[in-house]
């Protein structure tokens, strides 16, 4: 029986107060919304709730990953290709990205059961991430939220099977965004509810009732996307569901993720359910798409992974909107960036094992463990006799550090720390910690960033956050 | 085995010449060089140097337009001109590729000429390096102040002992007329100012100029032919090391490189009690600590020991064994490729009692040395200079 075998999520840790935007003073517990930060976006928390997925589980058996968003750095230049090299899965691996629409996430999921089930994936990784941004001030920009999810999808211990399937085209031009443009734009909300949302999300979860013969009231839990809570009660109501029954759509806590909001509302409810629970999810944009699923006794056998509730209770809160207008590059510069042509192709291509798969090497002669790759082991001289290994999910332990103000970054300092990770040295970057709190010997676990934006084009790398609490990755 | 102190005294320094380092906006690399060969020629006596000079070894870092800036700017043509560069390590590194070509009986006189041309580069400022995905942030101050935690969290030295550093080479080069900046500062001017890379502020950090400077090595049998006092080279080595960020067995203490350069040149000088034999240093503070680093390096002082000896004064003008008599990098002025010349320069003029207002007295038939430190770093070459 195919079905979902794990999950996992990313949700920023930055938080922006709602009434921070535009300038305003924030109070601690009102709503807020989950932010990617300067060096963060659509594909490094896409990799990263992909790393927590994979806890536990072997990525060579993987053949199949398809990433959705709506928010893909590049226009051309496959994300799933990307993805696929950081998290160092086989080349044989089928890649795939689905873009242009929020239900890319939930479209993509139902892609990778179907591949599974037609016996042409055997086992796939489904990740949806999107970090949209809204013109800073618009009405858009306080209900936009970012984060990610995936899904290990294949035959096996499955925690979740799916029962159904639904899916709803229509066009209509209600929320867009035109090629080479930063900003979503939208039409007026009732004319987006009235005329979009409500009639095809109902669509949706009626043709899933029927072809399922369910009722609204069999399901244990229901996630719901919706543009605003009035629109999420609306349809709630319409579709003959109860309060009890819903699944928080996390208004002010997360906000709307896009292609990764229904995914996300779905690890919450996977992670929340016990075994033989039927869940059912529906999901928006050009139509709508419903699914639905019911939970095996591995439910709760699956170790703890980090999902939606480990994310959310890691916060940062940054309540100065200036802070958050320079981190997404919304402030004037002197510099327009990236005029330069960046960084060579050619070594990009060279050190993609290093930069992006975090794969450093161990000598077959001494054991001594360096990165990057080098010809001669720094520390016994034997030559090309070395195997790959993957640092990335690795803990280190820092050397040394220094507080930099030099380098350019919204938010000076830059930490930067000499990380051992059995016996290799790092040169590293360290996010997500006050410079009063380093010292030597502390612990870190690797995170995939953007480094910089030289050539003007995201280059990514990995830099060390604190070791958090909770579940290991 | 090699025999190391075959090098001693085979050559001698003849001529120096330094032009004034700084923001040198109305002066180009070829501007500088002819200023530092020129005053170098006059020290020696050289009135022709198309006859008198037989090879020419020059070198920068920013420069790639190799050994012919030098060789067009000085119209030395039909000559063996040789374009080397090793980080911040270049000059030394050229006065030693002149004395070995000297010492192998190639050539009786050769001119080396160290120049860099920073605010040449293109960028308003200093810049950051981008040519890699990894390593970032690289900055100087950066790299150097990698070893602050590790050796303040071993030695309990602080920013305060820092400061003594960088007021003592403000000091030092108020008195030096080529220097880029004279201005004395206070304990309190070094804490007021902004960071730079913790624990380096500003007055930790040296002052990256322009500048050029010469010096003229020749036989030391034929030191007679030249008019300029001569300074005997006792020994002078350039040592590679891993770099420091990846190197698993750094322990931030201390720089592998100078440690393993200072091994060499004492054998190749002779030098068993370096603060006894050693009158003054010219070291290469890029950073205050990388100063107080070398203090330890070089076995000036024990390991750990630096904050007691800087307490004491010991490297002051009026100490036993000052360092970096007319500024050092901090204050002289850091243009890359010239710094080793422009320590030989210093070096050679105190050796010589001439100079002037900052002339360190009683260091006659002492050792002068000079130290260059390049890379992460990754190379370091010193010279020990004396009487024949």
């Amino acid at each position: 029986m195919s079905g979902i075998l794990s999950y996992g999520a990313c949700i920023p840790r930055t938080r922006l107060p709602l009434a921070a935007i535009g300038g305003g003073t924030a109070r601690e517990g009102g709503p807020e919304k989950a932010v990617a930060w300067n060096d963060e976006d659509s594909i490094t928390l896409g990799v990263t709730a992909a790393i927590h997925c994979l806890e536990g589980f072997d990525r060579a058996g993987i053949d199949m990953l398809i990433f959705a968003s709506t928010t893909l750095p590049f226009e051309e230049k496959q994300a799933a290709a990307l993805a696929a090299r950081v998290l160092d899965l086989p080349r044989t691996t089928q890649t795939l990205d689905v873009t242009g629409s929020t239900r890319a996430g939930t479209s993509a999921l139902r892609a990778a059961l179907d591949a599974v089930s037609a016996g042409s994936a055997s086992r796939a990784l489904v990740i949806a991430s999107d970090t949209r941004l809204a013109a800073p001030g618009s009405g858009l920009e306080a209900r936009f939220g970012d984060g990610a999810a995936a899904f290990l999808v294949g035959e096996g211990e499955v925690m979740a099977i799916p029962q159904g399937f639904s899916a709803i085209t229509d066009e209509v031009t209600d929320l867009w965004r035109p090629s080479g443009h930063r900003f979503v734009h939208a039409w007026e909300d009732r004319f987006v509810v009235q005329e979009s949302f409500a009639p095809n999300m109902a669509a949706a979860i009626g043709s899933l009732l029927e072809q399922t013969k369910t009722q609204a009231g069999d399901y244990d839990r229901v996630a719901l996307v919706a543009p605003d809570a009035r629109a999420h009660a609306g349809v709630a109501r319409a579709t003959g569901f109860e309060s009890d029954q819903l699944q928080s759509p996390l208004f002010g806590r997360l906000g709307n993720a896009g292609a990764a909001f229904a995914p996300i509302l779905l690890v919450a409810m996977l992670e929340a359910a016990g075994p033989d629970e039927r869940l059912l999810l529906a999901d928006f944009g050009n139509g709508a798409n419903a699914a639905c699923f019911r939970t095996t006794g591995h439910a709760t056998t699956l170790s703890p992974r980090r999902g939606v509730e480990w994310n959310l209770a890691r916060r940062r809160v940054v309540s100065d909107y200036d802070d958050f207008i320079k981190a997404k590059g919304l402030a004037p510069s002197e510099w327009e960036a990236g005029t330069n042509p960046g960084l060579s192709a050619t070594i990009l291509f060279r050190e993609r094992d290093d930069d992006l798969g975090f794969l450093g090497q161990r000598c077959r002669s001494c054991q001594a463990v360096q990165f990057p790759a080098q010809r001669i082991c720094e520390t016994c001289f034997a030559k090309d006799d070395f195997e790959k290994v993957r640092l990335s999910d690795r803990t280190g332990t820092v050397v040394t550090y220094t507080f930099d103000y030099f380098y350019p970054t919204p938010n000076p300092p830059t930490v930067v720390t000499i990380t051992d990770v059995d016996g290799a040295r790092i040169h590293l970057q360290v996010v997500e910690i006050a410079p009063e709190d380093m010292k030597i010997g502390q612990e870190i676990e690797f995170v995939f960033r953007r480094i910089h934006e030289s050539g003007g084009r995201p280059n990514y790398y990995w830099k060390g956050i604190p070791k958090p609490e909770g579940p290991t990755s | 085995m090699a025999n190391k102190e075959s090098i001693r005294d085979k050559v001698s320094i003849v001529g120096v010449g330094c032009c004034p380092f700084g923001e040198n906006w109305e002066k180009s690399p070829s501007d500088m060089i002819v200023d530092a060969a020129y005053e170098a020629y006059a020290d020696a006596g050289i009135e022709r140097p198309q006859e008198e000079i037989d090879a020419v070894f020059t070198g920068s870092i920013y420069s790639n337009k190799g050994p012919h800036e030098c060789a067009d700017a000085l119209k030395l043509f039909n000559k063996p001109v040789t374009f080397a560069t090793n980080y911040c390590a270049t000059g030394t590194d050229l006065i030693r590729l002149g004395v070995l070509s000297i010492a192998a009986g190639l050539y009786d006189t050769v001119l080396v000429v160290g120049y860099d041309k920073p605010k040449d580069r293109g960028v308003s400022g200093p810049s950051v390096v981008v040519d890699r995905v990894r390593d970032l942030p690289q900055t100087p101050a950066g790299w150097f102040s990698l070893a602050a935690a590790t050796y303040f969290e071993k030695y309990g030295a602080s920013r305060k002992d820092l400061a003594k550093i960088a007021i003592k080479n403000h000091a030092n080069g108020c008195l030096a007329p080529k220097s880029f900046l004279k201005r004395p500062i206070t304990e309190e001017d070094y804490f007021k100012a902004r960071i730079i890379s913790w624990p380096f502020g500003l007055y930790d950090s040296a002052a990256q100029t322009d500048g050029a400077a010469a010096a003229i090595l020749t036989r030391s049998d034929l030191t007679g032919r030249f008019q300029g006092d001569p300074i005997a080279v006792k020994g002078v080595t350039v040592r590679s090391g891993p770099n420091p960020q990846k190197d698993p067995g750094n322990d931030f203490l201390s720089w592998k490189p100078t440690a393993w350069a200072r091994d060499d040149v004492y054998e190749m000088a002779g030098v068993t009690d370096p603060r006894k034999q050693i009158g003054i240093a010219q070291v290469h503070d890029c950073f205050s600590l990388t100063e107080l680093l070398t203090y330890e390096d070089l076995g000036f002082c024990e390991k750990g020991a630096a904050k007691e000896c800087i307490a004491d004064g010991v490297f002051e003008r009026s100490g036993a064994l000052p360092v970096n008599t007319d500024g050092g990098l901090k204050t002289f002025g850091h243009p890359t490729g010239a710094t080793g010349v422009r320590m030989i320069y210093e070096n050679v003029l105190q050796l010589r009692g001439r100079a002037g207002e900052r002339q360190i007295e009683g260091i006659d038939g002492k050792l002068a040395l000079s130290h260059n430190i390049g890379g992460h770093p990754t190379a370091c070459g010193i010279a020990i200079l004396g009487r024949p």
